[in-house]
């Protein structure tokens, strides 16, 4: 009898473990049920204000407000929001029933807890003009500024100001889960390559319809492509333009191909000696054969650029400025002989014995700006100007601009990092002779005046104008000398259906993807 | 065996400490200015500034003495704790945890396949002796001439995206192992193989070999009472030595595969100025060297208690 009980409870053990294994693998991400994406870049830390961009583009995380594709601000957990008379006061309309993936439900004390240690750390929201933040009720809050500043509903929609539950933080600020309110929350946390998120059911708005979706780190380029080839991942983002024609023939993927708003851009030290005048940066941008990169190197054809921004900006794109306008001003050679230099026996510029020698240094995170880098060498070699590329690290560029030693660097600039194209062009122009990522010892009184007139304006038509002629002079005098624009290119594989890309790379809009079902 | 072990603990401590003060000097005196680098690593290319590197420095005390840093490492390195990434915060055994179990993991099915693939390929040759041995010579030397990273293009391009068998890269479950693991084994066994032949060959050609055949054993018998101890000695110490040197090298295996290693991670964080990380790696990897370094010389002395080394 004490057998038979024993082999029947051993038996319904097993039963039961079947159960819950089998239970198991149904709630479990496969290949089947789980939407894999691939891109280049790595995260470590869970602190929005760090790696916020991945789990925003993920969906884990969202802000008080949204941009949509052409920049305008566009309600997200914040279903309304007015600025005072004054424009020193802006109170937010929270939207209600909004559930943190913990569980809890999301109020007035828990936004203002957010903002509040947004502030303390390093982001845009820091130097902010911001004296109080404040709940109103449950379900409102007011930020009072000490000064207008129309930037404001940009900044909140950067990712480092994403909103968590208060329990998601240590006693510190610092973030110990990942309880945002995004429609997919946190699956499996594996940094520096692999995260995974699940659908969040009771997400405020569109429900996801894929259950997971998986981010891997590729750091290679050419992997990436390889996956995208295999299926391996279902949405490959930078592809390297050279293993496009590869890609469009195979039937199962979609290419697109999106202009971003980051431009490949020569920060400039115009206090240099040698580039202290205009005519000399003038010279040196005629020197650039930017059709050229864009073809040979690049593989965008047309992405070369004289201006720092995109036309999609249409507020700073100036529609007048083409090839010709800038050669106009002659040629290389005839505007440095203007100034004084002539050829030596080597073909190298020299001017009251001093050769015209300058360090170029660039970064590894992009490859591509490794190429560009060398190729602007050589096309400087030809007009006379010696060049010495280094490729080091990118902090090297605002270090170098701190400590006075940078004389050229050539980066990759996201003038969209703040959805409104000011937040960058306030600190790379707005004081002292330029910023850490813009311009460097050039001191024109006009472009900080322009810039902090447009922080307090906001009427549109006065907002163009002004911003057209800060961008006319920076154009004009160029502090830095744009190269060509970005062109992001994606691959997603046939059977993910709903695709769009954000040009301002804030979201994968992954609850608007489907399956398509076989 | 006890005086070995002894040794041993002794020089496990001067390489903690040797390994730790190293790494040390070496990232102070690299150029650059260390917070900048943390704060490029922790903010992204888009958002590193003069402000942040200044956070970061006041956040670590990166003012303070080289000396007090130093002093403050060996006092937390005697409570044997090793500190937080100065990156993501977070405690540098976990990183080194996550790391390090992919690499040895990776590591370890190398090997294993090397020795499935080398142990019979090398004795073949030394019993069936040319023109077998020569092909094998001439393959050998081929495979081995190759960059191991082209052998993981050619394992890619034929059974991930010819055959579509295993995944192209990545990590998670047991098909992301096995092209890696194979890339690395081969690469191992194209020396490794040569090694068993070698000891073989000697072993079959000695004169206690030929007198048990003399005496009338069987093949299979004398292998197994003659052969297999002694080809077994320098057989498993040059294994030890290509495990050990493989945790360090499988960067480009790793690099290629997405695979996040510590030699990936390590790469990672000397870039990034991340002491207590590039401290945390350096240790355990010299740590580990000691252990499979006494490991291997256990073995052989277990296999060869006359206690000769290998050659």
């Amino acid at each position: 009898m004490s057998v038979m009980t024993s082999f029947k409870k051993i038996l319904s053990g097993i039963v039961a473990l079947g159960f819950v294994l089998s239970m198991e693998a149904l709630a479990k991400p496969t290949a089947a049920n789980t939407l894999s994406i691939s891109a280049a870049f790595e995260f470590t830390s869970l602190d929005p204000s760090k790696n916020g961009y991945i789990y925003s583009r993920m969906q884990v995380l969202e802000t008080l407000l949204d941009v949509d594709a052409n920049g305008v601000l566009i309600p997200a957990i914040a279903t309304q929001w007015r600025v005072s008379e004054d424009a020193k006061t802006w109170t937010f309309q929270l939207r209600d029933g909004v559930r943190f993936h913990d569980g809890s439900l999301l109020d007035a004390a828990a936004v203002v807890n957010s903002l509040e240690i947004a502030q303390k750390k390093h982001g845009a929201l820091r130097n902010a003009p911001i004296m109080t933040i404040r709940a109103l009720d449950r379900h409102s809050i007011a930020i009072t500024l000490s000064r207008p500043y129309t930037l404001l509903g940009a900044v909140l929609a950067n990712y480092a100001n994403s909103i968590l539950s208060p329990a998601a933080y240590g006693k510190d600020g610092e973030v110990l889960a990942l309880s945002g309110t995004g429609p997919y929350q946190l699956y499996q946390f594996s940094p520096p390559h692999k995260l995974v998120v699940e659908k969040f059911d009771v997400y405020w708005g569109k429900l996801a319809s894929i259950p997971y979706a998986s981010y891997l780190t590729g750091h290679r380029s050419e992997s990436r492509v390889l996956q995208a080839r295999t299926g391996q991942a279902d949405i490959v983002f930078g592809l390297d333009p050279a293993s496009l024609m590869s890609l469009k023939h195979l039937p199962r993927l979609t290419l697109y191909s999106n202009a971003i708003p980051r431009t490949i851009v020569l920060k400039m030290n115009s206090g240099h000696r040698f580039l202290n005048d205009v005519r000399a940066r003038q010279a040196l941008s005629l020197a650039i054969n930017r059709e050229g990169i864009a073809k040979g190197i690049l593989r965008t054809p047309g992405s070369e650029t004289a201006q720092i921004m995109p036309s999609s900006m249409a507020n700073w794109h100036l529609e007048g400025v083409t090839a010709q306008t800038e050669a106009s001003a002659g040629t290389p050679g005839s505007v440095l002989a203007a100034l004084g230099w002539s050829k030596n026996a080597e073909g190298i510029l020299e001017r009251n014995g001093e050769r015209f020698e300058l360090t170029l240094i660039t970064y590894a995170d992009r490859p591509e700006l490794t190429a560009v880098a060398t190729a602007i060498q050589a096309q400087w070699q030809a007009v006379g100007v010696s060049t010495k590329v280094e490729v080091t690290n990118s902090s090297a560029i605002p270090m170098g601009h701190q400590d006075g030693s940078l004389e050229v660097a050539l980066m990759a600039r996201n003038y969209g990092f703040i959805a409104d194209p000011l937040g960058v062009m306030l600190s790379d122009f707005g004081s002292n002779g330029g910023g850490d990522w813009g311009a460097m010892n050039w001191n024109n009184p006009d472009i900080s005046a322009l810039l902090s007139a447009l922080e307090r304006i906001s009427d549109p038509y006065q907002y163009r104008v002004i911003a057209q002629r800060s961008a006319q002079l920076i154009y004009d005098e160029r502090p830095v000398i744009p190269v060509t624009s970005y062109v992001q290119q994606t691959s997603v594989n046939k059977r993910v259906q709903g695709f769009r890309f954000d040009p301002f790379e804030r979201s994968f809009y992954l609850n608007e993807l489907e399956f398509v079902k076989p | 065996m006890k005086t070995l072990l002894f040794k041993r603990a002794l020089q496990l401590l001067t390489v903690v400490w040797g390994v730790g003060t190293l790494t040390f000097i070496l990232m102070r005196s690299l150029p650059g200015d260390m917070a900048y680098r943390i704060a490029a690593s922790r903010y992204g290319q888009d958002n590193v500034n003069a402000q942040a590197a200044q956070m970061v420095r006041e956040e670590l005390q990166l003012d303070q003495s080289a000396f007090v840093a130093y002093w403050h490492w060996l006092t937390d390195l005697l409570q044997f704790k090793l500190g937080d990434s100065l990156v993501s915060g977070m405690p540098v055994t976990e990183t080194l945890q996550h790391m390090l179990g992919h690499s040895l993991l990776l590591a370890l099915a190398g090997l294993m396949v090397s020795i499935l693939i080398a142990v019979p390929v090398g004795l073949l040759c030394a019993w069936r002796g040319n023109p077998l041995d020569s092909i094998f010579m001439g393959l050998s030397s081929v495979i081995r001439a190759l960059p191991v990273f082209v052998i993981g293009v050619l394992f890619i391009l034929l059974f991930a995206l010819h055959w579509r068998w295993f995944p192209v890269a990545g990590f998670g479950s047991f098909s992301h192992l096995v092209l890696p693991a194979f890339t690395l084994a081969l690469s191992l066994a194209a020396v490794s193989n040569r090694v068993v032949r070698d000891s073989a060959k000697r072993a079959f050609s000695a004169t206690f070999y030929q007198f048990s055949k003399v005496k009338g054993l069987p093949a299979w018998q004398t292998f197994r009472r003659h052969g297999i101890r002694n080809i077994a000695v320098p057989v498993v110490a040059f294994f030890g030595i290509q495990l050990v040197s493989m945790i360090e090298g499988i960067v480009m295996v790793e690099s290629l595969f997405s695979w996040p290693g510590i030699g990936h991670g390590l790469a990672h964080a000397i870039f990034a100025r991340d002491i207590p990380v590039i401290q945390g790696a350096a240790l355990v990897m010299g740590v580990l060297f000691v252990f499979l370094n006494t490991l291997v010389d256990m073995l052989c002395l277990w296999i060869d208690p006359r206690g000769a080394k290998t050659e």
